[in-house]
């Protein structure tokens, strides 16, 4: 209806220049379009998770077997609690930073400026947040042994709760030397040593007879699973990762190759090789958006503070960064749900 | 109408109560994960995921339409916008998810193993 309207009266110089066939003026314009594009991006990044994810269906990790850390609630299980609070925050500052460009519609200096502020800090919030969340991915909780074959190793004990590496590994009188700059040529060093040698994981392995091996496969119900021998199946659950029996824990771990702690772009604790690659991937690229959104949104305060939009007598730079800001906010939306909720 | 001068803060809560409410179901439903809907199957997903999706594209229907104010917009500029990401990522996924289904199940009926 409009829009009609608003080329019938701009007809005569349609070519003339001057006129918004879109209503909107060009920096508006292409700020929409710089975000189609940036969320196909995104769509492709998480398109790629998804087909790796149904690529390894039967093997995926569980997110909420990963994400289960929370601030000051050390040794606690609270999955997904944390990301909640995380998607409140960015929200919120979502909800904030719309107020400051409902008060720059009525030319209100000191309520853009309060807005303003707040989103800032909630997206400082929200970036630290994601640091932490991070630090916690790469240090890891419990630990595991990747086999020769590539597969991954976790440890259960007899009532099929997780135990980590360092309650049941021993300690064995060995040498074990990082390789280092200093022990080799210049350009040579490895990745920094775990926690316990395989040695030590399969002689403490041996001295606790509760120790079972949970594979990454998801455990499905049915009459093939329930033939297998080698599964636990009281421990097991449907739609759970498979725990092994004890002695073909045994034999699973006689085949294990290197001891994994945390996470890193090589291999992770957690499951498939990819899993850690696609967080570290697509919530970074997610982290890099909140901080330069955090940036732009700075300049900007600054420049409502200097009263540069007042004496413009518009506030609408404050509507375009706040379209880039909403955006970051609804691809978190999306992250939120397929990294932590499917 | 895009430039209407009234202040629009009533909404503005209004849909930050329906995000929040609609985060907060989500949260606890991926917390409880209910027997019924997390081992019924619908088109090779279980009802819980297809909650999860369908309520995540509610909520980013508010972000885009309220937050964003697209509803403000006019109609070729709402339709510039939302119909390519909407055509390109449905056929985007539609390949990859298909794609990937197919090496799934060329490799669970080969002789590669992954689990050695």
């Amino acid at each position: 209806m409009e829009a009609t309207a608003h080329t019938a009266h701009t007809q005569q110089k349609t070519w003339g220049g001057g006129n918004e066939p879109l209503g909107a003026n060009y920096g508006k314009l292409m700020m929409w379009f710089f975000i189609v594009s940036d969320a196909l991006t995104f769509s492709g990044f998480l398109a790629a998770y998804g087909f790796s994810r149904f690529k390894f269906i039967e093997t995926w990790p569980l997110p909420d077997e990963v994400f289960t850390h929370f601030p000051f609630l050390h040794g606690v299980a609270a999955p997904m609690y944390y990301v909640a609070l995380m998607t409140f925050i960015l929200i919120f500052s979502s909800v904030t930073m719309v107020l400051a460009v409902d008060a720059g519609h009525q030319m209100n200096k000191k309520k853009v400026t309060f807005y303003m502020f707040l989103t800032i800090i909630g997206g400082l919030i929200f970036v630290g947040s994601q640091a932490w969340e991070w630090k916690n991915f790469i240090k890891g909780e419990y630990g595991a042994v990747e086999t020769k074959g590539g597969s991954l190793l976790q440890f259960v004990d007899d009532t099929g709760k997780r135990v980590a590496l360092a309650d049941f590994a021993v300690d064995l009188p060995e040498e074990r030397a990082e390789l280092t700059r200093s022990r080799s040529t210049w350009f040579q060093s490895g990745s920094s040593l775990p926690s316990y040698s395989l040695a030590e994981v399969q002689a403490g392995f041996k001295a606790h007879p509760n120790i079972r091996v949970r594979t990454e496969v998801l455990y499905k119900d049915d009459a093939a699973a329930k033939a297998d021998k080698s599964i636990d199946h009281s421990l097991t659950k449907h739609k759970h990762k498979t725990i092994l029996t004890r002695e073909a824990s045994e034999q699973f771990l006689a085949n294990g190759a290197i001891v994994v702690e945390g996470a890193n772009l090589v291999r992770n604790e957690y499951g498939s090789k990819l899993f850690a690659d696609f967080f570290f991937f697509i919530t970074g690229f997610h982290g890099f958006h909140v901080f330069s959104g955090v940036i732009i949104n700075f300049i900007i305060f600054l420049n409502v503070l200097l009263g540069t939009y007042e004496k413009r007598r518009n506030y609408e730079m404050v509507e375009k960064v706040g379209l880039y800001w909403h955006f970051v906010d609804l691809v978190w939306v999306f992250v939120f749900t397929f990294f932590y909720l499917v | 109408m895009a430039h209407e001068h009234v202040s629009n803060t009533k909404r503005i809560w209004l849909v930050f109560g329906i995000l929040s409410v609609v985060t907060t179901v989500e949260v606890i439903l991926g917390i409880i994960k209910p027997e019924s809907l997390h081992m019924t199957n619908f088109l090779s997903m279980n009802l819980l995921n297809w909650i999860f999706i369908i309520l995540t594209i509610f909520k980013a229907y508010y972000i885009i339409w309220a937050f964003m104010h697209l509803e403000g917009e006019t109609a070729s500029l709402r339709w510039s916008v939302v119909a390519p990401v909407v055509f390109l990522v449905l056929y985007l996924l539609f390949i990859l998810l298909v794609e990937a289904d197919y090496v799934f199940e060329v490799f669970k009926r080969s002789t590669i193993k992954w689990n050695f």
